[in-house]
């Protein structure tokens, strides 16, 4: 639906939060495609959505098997905390890489129905929430098998995803306008996507490296701390590992957050009325 | 969004629009280039990339209850315009006022999806006209029954034929109650006797809306919703009144 209250400038803080809550208001339509996204994927499959879940187990076993070999580590320590990093991971970089396609995906959309910038980054995050979902599945079963030291904490892991979420929205919004107008930037962001991938502690795990007897190792360990990915899958990972809260992971996320926001308010401003006529 | 604001009120009001569109070619549509010329220092280079002028100073003022006519040749900015008055592209220079809720019937295939039944697309296209989940399920019998295809609404829409998709999208599309309805051309491919009974759903459709504007090749089409015509020419509006008016001075101009 597009109401379209009088429009002065397009360029105008009024215009910006009309976008976001306009989609906002749209739920039933973005969350009726998110779901059908992924449905959609595996529509003439026996088993359905269910292989999300399937192939998130046999990524994380088989790597986790691996790795447990590689460090020598204990596979009841190694399976659980590459299982979980992968779940978020898995979350972050769908957000970034399909956000950095998704007002060009969407071309025929946007060029047809007006409909808020916003829908489609509502649509997209929703449905990475609804795969995020799917894979928690797997983290449950792995409960039973390697049962983790939990307490009260874990209920963290509700605002970790939130601002995993809150996040994503940012994200996609931001990069989405971006490479829809540089093209370019589309093969740069995946191959970073990729790399950061081997940068954050997902399949070696972070405080073995920090409190390592070589003290060039522990030096060179803590420059991680240095990738924002690192906070982002450390918020979410330590409640659900029954591990202790550090609050600059917090911190660092929340300053992530307002500033990314910041940063994508003013672009969306500036470039929001702009994007139907670069996709 | 409420569906029912009934003391606003509908009209679509444009100043001196333009809508131009720069054309980045593959070369200057990459970061390397900018970068460069920023370096550079090159100001003159972002003016470089080439426009093309696709509506030039549109000057209209619709209001609840017009019923208007789009004529011109193609590529004349029929299609912009329409995109213009719904909002899609925002006006490059000068101001387009709309208010009012917006159904764009550009292109029947538009977010449809070929692997769902066709029951599921029109819920989907409902929601990309604007309705409510609620409102489709009310209507989903009605336009069951208008398609006539029966017990192929369970079937993924890929197995339909296009004149069987075309039944299905216009089946929603008329279903639906829009403020400001515009219409493109494309309307075809259906069987004659379909088209009799969707001229009567169309016409109907036109009735409850607030604002039309159509843009058609068909005069016949024209004459039976619309009664004034804007003629667009090179992007520009360049006659605006009474439908007979207008047709006859483009059609003396095309013979």
């Amino acid at each position: 639906m597009s109401t379209a209250p009088p429009r002065s400038d397009p360029r105008s803080w009024s215009r910006t939060a009309e976008d976001l809550a306009g989609g906002w208001g749209q739920r039933q339509l973005w969350g009726h495609l998110g779901w059908q996204d992924i449905k959609q994927r595996y529509r003439r499959s026996v088993l359905g959505p269910i292989w999300i879940t399937i192939s998130m187990a046999v990524t994380a076993i088989a790597l986790g098997i691996l790795y447990a070999g590689l460090f020598g580590n204990d596979l009841a320590v190694q399976l659980p905390y590459i299982l979980v990093g992968f779940i978020v991971w898995g979350f972050i970089s769908g957000c970034i890489l399909e956000g950095a396609d998704v007002f060009i995906a969407n071309e025929g959309l946007i060029k047809h129905l007006p409909s808020p910038l916003s829908v489609h980054v509502y649509r997209l995050v929703w449905r990475q929430t609804l795969l995020f979902a799917h894979n928690m599945i797997v983290y449950l079963i792995m409960l039973v098998i390697f049962p983790q030291p939990l307490h009260w904490t874990v209920v963290y892991v509700v605002p970790a995803v939130a601002l995993l979420m809150v996040n994503g929205v940012w994200v996609a919004l931001l990069l989405g306008i971006i490479t829809t107008r540089f093209r370019d930037l589309n093969p740069i962001t995946q191959s970073i996507v990729q790399l950061m991938f081997f940068l954050t502690p997902i399949v070696w795990i972070y405080e073995d490296f920090l409190n390592s007897a070589n003290p060039t190792i522990a030096e060179r360990a803590r420059l991680a701390e240095l990738n924002p990915f690192l906070h982002f899958v450390e918020i979410v990972r330590r409640p659900l590992l029954g591990q202790d809260q550090q609050l600059r992971y917090w911190v660092v996320v929340l300053a992530i957050t307002v500033i990314g926001w910041l940063v994508t308010l003013f672009v969306v401003r500036r470039y929001r009325s702009r994007v139907s006529y670069w996709v | 969004m409420n569906v029912s604001e009934p003391t606003r009120r509908v009209s679509i009001t444009t100043k001196d629009a333009c809508v131009d569109f720069p054309i980045f070619d593959a070369k200057s549509r990459s970061l390397k280039k900018t970068v460069i010329g920023l370096v550079g220092g090159n100001i003159a280079s972002t003016s470089k990339v080439p426009i093309i002028e696709a509506l030039t100073d549109v000057t209209l003022h619709l209001e609840h209850g017009a019923r208007v006519a789009l004529v011109g040749h193609n590529g004349a900015g029929k299609t912009t315009l329409l995109r213009l008055l719904s909002g899609i592209y925002e006006p490059t220079r000068g101001v387009a006022e709309i208010s009012g809720r917006v159904a764009p019937i550009f292109d029947l295939g538009v977010g449809m999806d070929p692997e769902i039944s066709g029951l599921d697309n029109i819920m989907i296209r409902g929601l990309f006209l604007g309705m409510s989940r609620k409102q489709m399920e009310q209507r989903i019998d009605d336009i069951a029954d208008f398609t006539e295809l029966g017990d192929f609404l369970r079937m993924p829409l890929r197995t339909y034929s296009t004149g069987m998709r075309v039944r299905l999208a216009l089946g929603v599309v008329t279903s639906i109650d829009p403020e400001i309805l515009l219409l493109d051309e494309g309307i075809g491919a259906v069987d004659a006797a379909f088209l009799e009974k969707s001229k009567k759903r169309l016409s109907d459709l036109v009735d409850r809306s607030g604002l039309l504007v159509f843009a058609s090749h068909s005069d016949e089409f024209l004459r039976e919703l619309c009664d004034t015509a804007i003629w667009m020419e090179h992007g520009r509006v360049k006659m605006q009144g009474e439908l007979e008016e207008v047709l006859r001075a483009y059609k003396g101009q095309a013979a």
